[in-house]
């Protein structure tokens, strides 16, 4: 995996940035960049919510590529904390009216259950196929149950779950201390770029931690760091914990964007989509997912526009195509083509 | 007296249909441990199979049971030669490519057919316990599942071509040096593996409303049904069903349809967490 490379070249090379930051750190910049400079370029709103949405996605990939492709977890459930974080938020900002609380509630709450269920798997030392399938059967649960609650029993305070219908009419996000004030989207795009690299610098920096390295040497010979006196059960259970949360904190985003959840966040394609921005971005780098986001929901979206060919059928032939012709992703591609090129400048030079 | 017939029947119809959903893939992930997440899609073609043919005018039963499997076996054939055979070994990549799989054969039928749903017309009537109705063709689901159970377990265990497949299974090395092509058995296995799943399909589209999307309604449960029965592919598969079926039904009959679903998955999650090696992991182990 491109990532243990760049762990074994760290502190080796000589001359230029350690490859481990320079990647990263032109990351942050590039993103803060965007991030700061759209809003001021870009009049046409409807480009920035669009950019919005696919930021929140982004987050949603992150948490998948940290789960997956640093923690070697594969989760199908990613779609299940999102969604929970997104009808979290719901429920508990029609309850309080402001949005402060809810936000943290709408981590909190898929961080304590994705705690919950990884100490069900985890402890229970399930093999890794059978915790997609769980974590997938957990999505579909959700889907279920929320699609069943139409009646009026199911309200939550003042908060009527909905069924199919889901819930509309969320309070947006508004000042802490002050509900009054409004955040306006183009607020709302620099609100969610901030979460954005905020979740790639915490997950960057979690990396690099002695945990992160634990995490790692679990991931690549789960025996030999437990004989090395690891509880893998329990590393296991806070990535999965912390892949909770940041999935939540997508979650959160998205039913603010959309001031809108039904159901459908729990769809099994939905999941599925999470899968296809990692596998496409590149498994085990947090920008590829980010990338890979990005890309797909802007190509979903153009080809949504057009009524020839059906987006599904698009969607598996490239899945299908990544497996087979790139399955390290395009960023382990632009990667190795990066390393190619410098190698023949300094040959050159 | 009659209630408890009609229960019993339905109870029946659940566990059976459960277990024809689930035949298919205990053979392709229960003997070859390729996760075919395009399970469910292989089923919706059955089913579509099924349509076509009966408004192509062919007998139904003629389309169900044989033109269904057919079909949807050469498909299974097909993705084996050209998808599934590169990624033996890498079970997430499989997994992967065989959900692109499932997207493309959505896209392929909402293409064809479109996002409306079709349906099959039950050939059979309806039979009465006492004051209760019963459709017949539950009574033929309970039958056909028992069938593809047994057939199963007597060509596994009493055929040359079950004992092939169990050896090239165990042991590809040892089977190729007695002469047998692994890449040959691999390939008829995850056909078969595929028919059955067709002729699954094709016996529950009248039952069922016909969508492109009608698959992911299967998936789960099959999954769950075959690692929820374990190692030994029969005893678990049937086992599993009978289990999950049961507490679905009864779920199902106390509360409401969705609850049963629910019901059965949580079961499922609690079984796993209880008996990580499924069913046959703890008893039945020697069986097949």
């Amino acid at each position: 995996m491109a990532l243990n490379v760049n762990l074994n070249a760290e502190g080796l090379t000589v001359g230029r940035l350690s490859p481990t930051l320079t990647g990263p750190i032109a990351a942050v910049v590039i993103i803060a960049l965007v991030i700061g400079i759209l809003p001021l370029v870009v009049s046409d709103i409807f480009i920035l919510l669009q950019l919005t949405l696919f930021m929140a996605y982004g987050i949603l990939a992150m948490s998948l590529g940290w789960v997956w492709g640093y923690g070697g977890i594969f989760s199908f459930g990613q779609a299940a904390f999102y969604g929970l974080g997104g009808y979290t938020y719901a429920v508990v900002s029609i309850n309080m009216g402001g949005s402060t609380t809810a936000l943290f509630a709408g981590v909190a709450v898929p961080a304590a259950f994705a705690l919950f269920l990884g100490y069900f798997m985890f402890y229970g030392r399930i093999s890794t196929v059978y915790v997609a399938v769980i974590t997938l059967v957990v999505s579909l649960i959700f889907y279920k149950f929320l699609g069943h609650t139409a009646g009026y029993e199911y309200t939550i305070g003042t908060a009527h779950l909905g069924g199919f219908n889901g819930m509309p009419a969320l309070p947006p996000i508004n000042t802490p201390g002050n509900p009054m004030s409004i955040i306006w989207p183009e607020d709302m795009f620099v609100i969610t770029g901030i979460c954005l690299l905020l979740v790639y610098v915490g997950l960057r920096f979690a990396m690099h931690s002695s945990f992160g390295r634990a995490v790692a040497a679990m991931r690549e010979n789960e025996l030999r760091a437990e004989l090395l006196g690891y509880d893998t059960r329990l590393y296991k259970m806070a990535v999965f914990g912390i892949g909770g949360a940041v999935a939540g904190l997508a979650g959160v985003l998205y039913a603010n964007w959309n001031s809108y959840v039904s159901p459908t966040v729990f769809d099994l394609g939905f999941s599925a989509q999470i899968i296809i921005w990692v596998v496409v971005g590149g498994l085990g780098t947090l920008v590829g997912p980010l990338i890979g986001a990005m890309a797909l929901g802007f190509v979903t979206i153009e080809l949504g526009t057009q009524q020839t060919v059906d987006v599904n059928l698009i969607l598996g032939v490239i899945l299908v195509v990544f497996v087979l012709a790139v399955p390290e992703g395009v960023t382990a591609q632009a990667r190795a083509l990066y390393a190619r090129l410098m190698d023949r400048v300094q040959a050159r030079a | 007296m009659d209630l408890a017939g009609i229960i019993a029947v339905q109870i029946g119809y659940t566990v059976a249909s459960l277990a024809l959903i689930s035949a298919g893939l205990a053979v392709i992930f229960g003997m070859m441990r390729v996760i075919n997440l395009a399970h469910g899609e292989f089923l919706m073609l059955g089913a579509y199979a099924v349509v076509v043919s009966t408004k192509a005018g062919i007998n139904f039963w003629v389309s169900m049971l044989v033109i269904a499997p057919l079909f949807v076996g050469i498909v299974g054939v097909i993705v084996e030669r050209f998808i599934v055979r590169f990624l033996y070994g890498r079970m997430m990549d499989t997994l992967i490519a065989t959900w692109g799989l499932s997207l493309l054969f959505i896209g392929v039928i909402t293409t064809i057919f479109g996002n409306a749903t079709e349906s099959v017309v039950s050939p059979l009537g309806s039979f009465e316990i006492g004051e209760f109705v019963e459709s017949q063709y539950r009574l033929f689901i309970i039958f056909l599942g028992v069938l593809v159970i047994a057939v199963i377990f007597v060509v596994l265990r009493y055929s040359r071509a079950g004992l092939i497949a169990r050896g090239t299974m165990q042991n590809a090395d040892m089977a190729a040096a007695l002469g047998i092509s692994p890449q040959h058995v691999y390939t008829i296995t995850f056909g078969v593996g595929a028919a059955l799943t067709g002729l699954a399909g094709a016996a529950l589209a009248p039952v069922t409303g016909l969508l492109p999307t009608m698959g992911a309604a299967f998936i789960a449960k099959a999954f769950i049904t075959v690692i929820g029965g374990g190692e030994a592919i029969v005893t678990g598969t049937s086992s599993a069903s009978a289990f999950f079926g049961t507490v679905n039904q009864v779920t199902t009959f106390l509360w409401t349809p969705v609850m049963g679903d629910v019901a059965l998955l949580i079961a499922a999650v609690i079984l796993l967490r209880l008996l990580p090696q499924g069913i046959t992991g703890r008893f039945f182990r020697r069986w097949l």
